[in-house]
C-alpha cells in the first residue's frame, strides 16, 4: 500500500517560528543535535528578532530557526522551508511568503484567538481566508496537549506554556524518525538541579513524540526520511561559526605559544564570540571588556606591544571606531587581529540581519595609504582556519590583519570532521637576538617585511614607537621625504607580500575555465556552491572561484579568470568585491547584488547565472 | 647585563639620545628633569619601564626618555597601556598626557584607567592650553579664555583634573608644580611607589601660548601664601612660618583659613585616605584659597592586572589542549 504521508527526499528545509519568548532557537538546536546523530548532513540559520523581548504576538517579536537536513554535501540552510512549524499567528504570517509550494504547515491553534490573530495584524482567520490554499495544514492544539502532558508536576501555568517547544520537538522528532534519548539526556543535565522542570520537560517531548505514534491524527501528520550523508570517516562534532571562530583563536595561540589577548565591546552580532572566548582562559585566552570600541583595539595593541597575541572584534559600527588605531598598529608594526562580524548598514542599519558590506571598510578605510592583509571564513567550520590563518599573517608580517565574519556565519552551523591540530605548522613571529643590538631592531625578514618583535623588558634593546613615522634603518622618528617615500613603499609591499605565502586560488566546484566564472567570497559559499554545482551538472561550462584572501588576492586570481569568457560576482552588497577586481585586476565582472538582511536563495543565483550564459555571445553559448 | 643590573644608574642613564625638540622654556624639560632624577632615584630599570603617550607636546615625552617607549594616538595611551600591561603585569608602566589629550578626546579612557585601578603612573601634564595645534583653549582653560578658537573667550567651565579624577574612583591623586623640583620628585616618587593606578596633575608652563597662567600660585612672592603642601598626618597649614591654616566649617561643610598661631586645635590634620577631604582640597585655588600640593588622595586597592590574572581560571596560563576543547560537545564517528 502506498503511504501517501510518507515523503522520501534527498534533503528537505525545516523552518520553527513563534515568540521570542517560545524557545523555538532551543527547540532548533536540540533538533540539530539529533540530526547529527541520525548520521545527516545540516546546514542551520538562525533569525531572531532586534528586540530582546518584543510585544508577545506581534510580526516583529517572531524567532525562527531553520535546518537543512539531509544525505547532503548541504552548504546552506536552504532555500524554502518545505515544513513550518508555527507557533502563533505572527509567526505564520512572517514566515508563509518564504514557503515553498505545498509545504506542510503545522499550526498550534491554541494561538488562533482573535487576539492573537489581531496582534498578528491578520484582519481575517488565514485559515479560513483562503491564504493557506495550496499547502497542508495540519492544526495541532500544542499548548492544551503540553498543559495535559505537564499537568501532574505542579507548574505555574506559565512554566507549564514553556513546555511547548518540547512538545513540539518531540512531535517534530518522531515526523523525521530520530530518536529522543539524546534530548532526554540534555534536558537531565541542563535541569538537573530542577526536578520539575527537568520532568516536565522530558514528559512533554515524550508525549508530542507518542501524538505522532499514536493519535488517530497520526495518520494525518507526515512523515519524512532523509538518507544517510556520506562523510569522508573521521570524528565529527556541529560548528557554529562563532564557537569556530573562538577555538581557532584558541588554537592559533597554542601553534604560536603566546597568550591571546581578546579586547572587545559588546556589540551584535559579534558579541558571541566575545562570551566564547571568556570561557576558554585554561588555553590561555584572557578577555578584556574594554569601555568602547577605541578602547578595545588600543588595548588589544597594548597587548601586542607586550607579547601577546592581541585580538579585537566587532561589527561595521564598531570597526569604523576603531579605524585611527589601526593605522597606529600599521605605522608601529605590531601584530593585531581585527574581527569584523559584518551586518547590515549604515550606521545601526541592520543589526541582526546578515550583510557582507564592510569589504570597502577593510581593504580600504583608512586615512593615508595603509594597506591591511584581509582574509574572510566561507562557513561556520572554516572560521577555525580563517582564525589561524589571520594570526598567522599578522604575526609573521608583524601587521594588523582583518578577518570578516558576518551574523550568518557566526550563528549558522553545521557538521565538521575534528582537524588534527598536530598537523598545522606552528605560527612564528620575526625575532631578534639581543647580542645585535638596536642597530638590528628594524631589520627586516626580506621575504615577510616584519620587523623583530622585541617586547618590553628585553634587556639591552630598548627603543622607542609610535605613529610618527619613522627612520626605515633606525626607526627614530623621521620627516625625511625620501624615507617616507620608502616607508610608504616598504608598507604596500610587505601586504603584498603576504600572497608569497598563500596558496594559489582554487575552483571550489564546476569547470576550471569555460564561459563563466562566479566569484564569491565569506558567506555566500554554500549557497553559491550550490548553484554552481547545479548548473554545472546540466554541462554548462561555470566554475565557483570562492576566494579566502581578500588583499592580497592569490598571484593566480588574474590568469584563473582570464580563463572564462564572463565573471559574475554574487555578494550581499552594493558591488564592492566587485569593485576590487576591477581596480587590482582590470577584470570587469557582472554583479548580482542583494541586501535583503536575508542570505542569498540557490534560485536567485541559478536564475543570475543562466541569465549571464544566455548573454554571452552566440558562438560560446551552449544551451544549459 | 648583570653586572649593569647591579649597579646604581643614573638621571644620565635615563636619558636618551633624541634630540629635544620643545620650545625653548617649556616646562617640560623641568618634569623631564625631575623623572629621570626619580627613575634613578627608585632604582627603576630602563628595560622594565615604558612611557606610554598619547597626543600632543606632552606625549613627545617618550622619545627622550632611555626606556621602552610608545608614542601612540591622540588621547588613548591609558586603553592601549591598559592592554600591555593585561600582557606584561610587572612591567613599570608610564602614562604621559596632557589636559587636552587625557580630559578632552581621552577623558572617558583616563576614567576608566583611573576606576579600574590599572598600575599605571599618570602623569597629566596641565598647561590649560592646546600647544601643539597652536594655542587653542582647553578643557582646563578658564572661562573667557581668549585664543584663536575662542576670540570672545571661552564660554565652558574647565575641568579640575583632581576632581575628575576623585570621582572616576582614583586611589592616588597628587599634584606638582613643573619647576618646583623637590615637590615635583617626591610626589613622582610616590606615585611610583603606589600598587595602583597613581595620577599626578603637573602645574606645567606654556610659555609660548599660556605664559604665567599659574603665576597666581608659582611665582616666588606668592607662592607661601597661595601653595599648601599637604603630607599625612600633619596639620594643613600655609603662609610665611606656617602661619595659617585650614580649619573645617562644620555647619556648611566647607573650609575656612584660621590664624594657624593662635588657634593651632582648629587646624585640620591630613589625613591623604579620606576621599571627602581630598575632594575640599582640590577644590581649593586663588584668589580666596592656596592651591593644594604634593600627595591629596591615597587609599590603596587591588590593582587591576593584578586581579585580572588572579582571578583568571588558570592565571593566564595554558593548561588545555585545543585538541580537547574540539571534543567538548557531543561528536559522533564516521566509519
Amino acid at each position: 500500500m502506498i503511504d501517501h504521508n510518507l515523503f522520501e527526499s534527498d534533503s528537505v528545509v525545516v523552518r520553527f517560528a513563534g515568540d521570542s519568548g517560545d524557545g523555538v532557537q532551543l527547540m532548533g538546536t536540540q533538533f540539530v543535535g539529533a540530526t547529527a546523530l541520525a548520521g545527516k548532513d545540516f546546514g542551520t540559520f538562525p533569525d531572531y528578532p532586534a528586540e530582546i523581548r518584543a510585544p508577545a504576538g506581534t510580526t516583529y517579536g517572531v524567532s525562527a530557526y531553520q535546518i537543512h537536513l539531509g544525505a547532503g554535501p548541504i552548504t546552506t540552510a536552504g532555500d524554502k522551508p518545505q515544513v513550518l512549524v508555527a507557533f502563533n499567528p505572527a509567526a505564520l504570517k512572517v514566515n508563509l511568503p518564504s514557503l515553498d509550494r505545498g509545504a506542510l504547515i503545522i499550526l498550534n491553534t491554541d494561538s488562533f484567538t482573535s487576539r492573537g490573530l489581531q496582534k498578528a495584524g491578520y484582519s481575517e482567520d488565514p485559515r479560513k481566508s483562503g491564504a493557506l490554499d495550496g499547502f497542508q495544514v495540519v492544526e495541532i492544539d500544542i499548548a492544551t496537549h503540553t498543559a495535559e502532558a505537564v499537568k501532574s508536576f505542579g507548574l505555574s501555568k506559565s512554566d507549564a506554556g514553556r513546555c511547548k517547544n518540547f512538545w513540539a520537538l518531540g512531535l517534530v522528532q518522531w515526523m523525521f524518525g530520530h530518536e529522543i534519548a539524546s534530548i532526554e539526556a540534555w534536558l537531565a543535565k541542563r535541569f538537573a538541579s530542577n526536578d520539575a522542570i527537568r520532568e516536565a520537560n522530558i514528559a512533554a517531548l515524550r508525549a508530542g513524540h507518542a501524538f505522532g505514534e499514536t493519535a488517530e491524527l497520526g495518520a494525518a501528520i507526515p512523515r519524512w526520511r532523509t538518507p544517510r550523508a556520506k562523510f569522508p570517516p573521521g570524528e565529527y562534532r556541529g560548528i557554529r561559526g562563532s564557537e569556530a571562530l573562538a577555538l581557532g583563536l584558541a588554537a592559533a595561540g597554542e601553534l604560536a605559544d603566546r597568550p591571546v589577548l581578546f579586547c572587545s565591546y559588546p556589540i551584535t552580532p559579534a558579541s558571541p564570540l566575545l562570551h566564547r572566548l571568556a570561557q576558554m582562559g585554561a588555553h590561555g585566552v584572557g578577555v578584556f571588556q574594554a569601555e568602547d570600541e577605541i578602547a578595545a583595539v588600543c588595548a588589544a595593541i597594548g597587548a601586542s606591544y607586550g607579547g601577546a597575541i592581541g585580538v579585537t572584534s566587532s561589527s561595521g559600527p564598531g570597526i569604523a571606531l576603531k579605524t585611527e588605531a589601526i593605522g597606529l598598529a600599521i605605522a608601529a608594526e605590531l601584530p593585531l587581529v581585527i574581527v569584523d562580524s559584518q551586518r547590515g548598514g549604515p550606521s545601526t542599519g541592520l543589526p541582526t540581519k546578515t550583510e557582507q558590506s564592510d569589504l570597502y571598510q577593510a581593504v580600504y578605510g583608512r586615512n593615508a595609504d595603509a594597506p591591511v592583509p584581509v582574509v574572510a571564513a566561507r562557513s561556520p567550520s572554516d572560521c577555525f582556519d580563517a582564525a589561524i590563518d589571520a594570526v598567522r599573517i599578522a604575526l609573521r608580517h608583524m601587521t594588523p590583519v582583518f578577518l570578516l565574519t558576518d551574523g550568518y556565519l557566526a550563528n549558522a552551523a553545521e557538521p565538521w570532521r575534528i582537524p588534527d591540530i598536530d598537523a598545522y605548522p606552528r605560527i612564528e613571529a620575526p625575532t631578534l637576538d639581543p647580542s645585535r643590538g638596536r642597530e638590528a631592531l628594524f631589520e627586516r625578514d626580506p621575504a615577510t617585511l616584519g620587523r623583530p618583535w622585541v617586547v618590553p623588558g628585553t634587556p639591552g634593546l630598548t627603543h622607542r614607537v609610535g605613529g610618527l613615522e619613522k627612520d626605515i634603518r633606525t626607526g627614530h622618528i623621521s620627516y625625511d621625504a625620501a624615507n617616507h617615500q620608502a616607508m610608504t613603499e616598504l608598507r604596500a609591499r610587505k601586504v603584498a607580500s603576504v600572497a608569497d605565502f598563500i596558496p594559489d586560488q582554487e575552483v571550489a566546484v564546476g569547470a576550471s575555465e569555460g564561459d563563466l566564472a562566479v566569484v564569491g567570497w565569506g558567506s555566500t559559499y554554500g549557497v553559491l556552491y550550490q548553484a554552481v554545482q547545479q548548473i554545472a551538472r546540466t554541462g554548462a561550462r561555470v566554475g565557483l572561484i570562492h576566494l579566502r584572501y581578500l588583499n592580497p588576492f592569490p598571484r593566480n586570481l588574474g590568469a584563473l579568470l582570464s580563463r572564462y569568457e564572463r565573471v559574475l560576482v554574487p555578494e550581499m552588497n552594493m558591488g564592492q568585491l566587485a569593485t576590487l577586481l576591477r581596480d587590482r585586476l582590470d577584470v570587469r565582472p557582472a554583479q548580482l547584488n542583494k541586501v535583503t538582511g536575508q542570505p542569498f536563495l540557490v534560485s536567485e543565483v541559478v536564475a543570475a547565472i543562466r541569465q549571464e550564459l544566455a548573454s554571452l555571445p552566440k558562438a560560446q553559448f551552449r544551451a544549459v | 647585563m648583570s653586572a649593569a643590573i647591579d649597579s646604581k644608574l643614573t638621571p644620565k642613564d635615563f636619558t636618551s639620545e633624541q634630540e629635544v625638540r620643545w620650545c625653548p622654556g617649556c616646562g617640560d624639560y623641568a618634569i623631564l628633569k625631575s623623572v629621570t632624577r626619580v627613575l634613578a632615584d627608585v632604582g627603576a630599570r630602563p628595560e622594565r619601564t615604558v612611557f606610554v603617550s598619547g597626543i600632543g607636546c606632552s606625549s613627545r615625552f617618550p622619545y627622550y626618555v632611555e626606556t621602552y617607549g610608545f608614542h601612540t594616538i591622540h588621547g588613548r595611551a591609558p586603553a592601549i597601556a591598559t592592554g600591555l600591561k593585561l600582557a606584561q603585569p610587572d612591567l613599570d608602566v608610564w602614562v604621559v598626557t596632557g589636559d587636552g589629550d587625557g580630559l578632552s578626546i581621552g577623558g572617558n579612557h583616563l576614567l576608566h584607567a583611573l576606576r579600574r585601578n590599572v598600575g599605571l603612573k599618570i602623569l597629566l601634564f596641565n598647561n590649560e592650553v592646546y600647544g601643539l595645534t597652536k594655542g587653542q583653549y582647553s578643557p582646563t582653560s578658564r572661562r573667557g579664555t581668549r585664543t584663536p578658537s575662542t576670540p570672545y573667550g571661552s564660554i565652558d567651565t574647565p575641568v579640575v583634573p583632581g576632581l575628575f579624577a576623585l570621582g572616576a574612583g582614583a586611589r592616588f591623586i597628587a599634584r606638582g608644580i613643573d619647576v618646583d623640583k623637590q615637590g615635583l620628585e617626591a610626589v613622582l616618587a610616590a606615585a611610583h611607589g603606589f600598587d595602583g593606578a597613581a595620577f599626578v596633575e603637573i602645574f606645567q608652563n606654556c610659555i609660548v601660548y599660556n605664559d604665567n597662567v599659574f603665576a597666581a600660585f608659582t611665582e616666588k612672592e606668592h607662592a607661601p601664601d597661595a601653595q599648601l603642601r599637604v603630607e599625612h598626618g600633619k596639620p594643613l597649614v600655609f603662609g610665611e612660618d606656617g602661619s595659617k591654616g585650614l580649619r573645617l566649617d562644620p555647619r556648611t561643610l566647607s573650609l575656612s583659613i584660621v590664624d594657624a598661631k593662635e588657634r593651632p586645635d582648629e587646624v585640620l590634620v591630613h589625613d591623604e585616605t579620606n576621599a571627602t577631604l581630598a575632594q575640599l582640597l582640590l577644590g581649593l585655588g586663588p584668589p580666596e584659597f592656596p592651591v593644594a600640593l604634593g600627595v591629596i588622595y591615597r587609599n590603596p586597592a587591588p590593582r587591576f592586572e593584578q586581579e585580572f590574572v588572579a582571578r583568571h581560571p588558570t592565571q593566564m596560563k595554558r593548561t588545555a589542549k585545543i585538541a580537547d576543547a574540539l571534543r567538548q560537545t557531543s561528536t559522533w564517528v564516521v566509519e
